[in-house]
């Protein structure tokens, strides 16, 4: 065992015990962090493949923005957002479907993984100096993939205005049945309404 | 014996591994917000494929930079698809797949 091998060993029990995590938990915050530990370990497989701009990228993108606003979500739905025993329908077509999927699945990479035994060995080549560095993926990245970066950028604006509109609520006042309450209800016996922006925190303004 | 993680078909294993427990999640969990962050792991299997190929074609950095352009792609997805979980839990108080059947009936 090289050490090289011990950090693979603990990258990969890190993605899959992470992943596991995601699937199993009942408490949602909990998959949340599973989801955190997957992506870190692949970060780390990505410092081991050469790729330290896009390990930089997934820690910062993943572990800093799409895994925080999964736990921003979860803290506005409260305990909404918790699991809830299934009712009447049998869980034994979806388990069945899952194993299909995950045999269709090793079995497509287990005959990868013999085509690259016979074709290439499958060995990882010597690499360059500069090989997965911010230079050389940013040299392509602004020549080959230009076109797609500048529209990545409209993806990315066009989507952040979709959600803005998907979840904007133009506060409508809708009445609530006492079997119907939110955890808002719940937690602080009625409605929050969000303050006016408009209107200055004087001292007999109420939040 | 030859080190581990010094070939393609470790990381082929890895990321398949991983993919399958995403897919498995997201059919068997009833949660969406659980089955967004299943999506999020098969995404990111694929990103590990597409990384591990390139070590293993090192001549250009299409891969890494295809790898990047997924992250994008994926984080775009999150924000709408926290945001339609959003309004769908405005719509019916519920965060369960099983009580999106408005058009069902």
């Amino acid at each position: 065992m090289t050490i090289g091998s011990v950090y693979f060993f603990l990258c990969a029990i890190a993605c899959i015990a992470g992943a596991l995590v995601t699937v199993v938990a009942r408490n949602p915050i909990r998959g949340a962090l599973g989801l955190l530990l997957t992506i870190v370990g692949i970060a780390g497989m990505y410092l081991k493949l050469h790729a330290q701009f896009l390990a930089a990228v997934q820690v910062i993108v993943y572990a800093g923005a799409v895994v925080i606003l999964f736990v921003f979500v979860l803290m506005l739905l409260g305990a909404d957002a918790m699991e809830r025993p299934t009712g009447n329908r049998s869980p034994v077509a979806r388990i069945a479907g899952g194993i299909g999927i995950a045999a269709i699945v090793l079995f497509t990479a287990y005959r990868a993984i013999q085509v690259y035994s016979r074709a290439t060995n499958g060995h990882f080549p010597s690499l360059s100096e500069d090989f997965g560095s911010v230079k050389s993926v940013g040299k392509q990245l602004y020549s080959e993939a230009l076109a797609p970066f500048e529209l990545s950028t409209a993806l990315l604006i066009v989507s952040v205005i979709g959600a803005i509109a998907v979840a904007r609520t133009g506060h409508k006042r809708t009445a609530l049945s006492p079997n119907n309450l939110t955890s808002a209800h719940r937690f602080f016996g009625g409605p929050v309404e969000p303050r006016d922006a408009a209107q200055p925190i004087t001292k007999d303004s109420t939040l | 014996m030859t080190p581990l993680s010094y070939h393609v078909q470790e990381y082929v294993l890895l990321a398949a591994l991983l993919f399958s427990i995403g897919g498995l999640g997201f059919l068997i969990r009833r949660n969406v917000l659980i089955q967004l962050m299943c999506v999020e792991i098969m995404l990111n299997a694929t990103n590990l494929l597409l990384v591990a190929f390139n070590r293993l074609y090192p001549s250009s950095m299409t891969g890494q930079v295809f790898a990047f352009f997924v992250i994008a792609v994926a984080a775009a997805e999150a924000a709408v698809g926290l945001a339609i979980i959003l309004g769908f839990y405005r719509l019916r108080n519920s965060v369960h797949s099983d009580d999106a059947d408005i058009l069902r009936h």
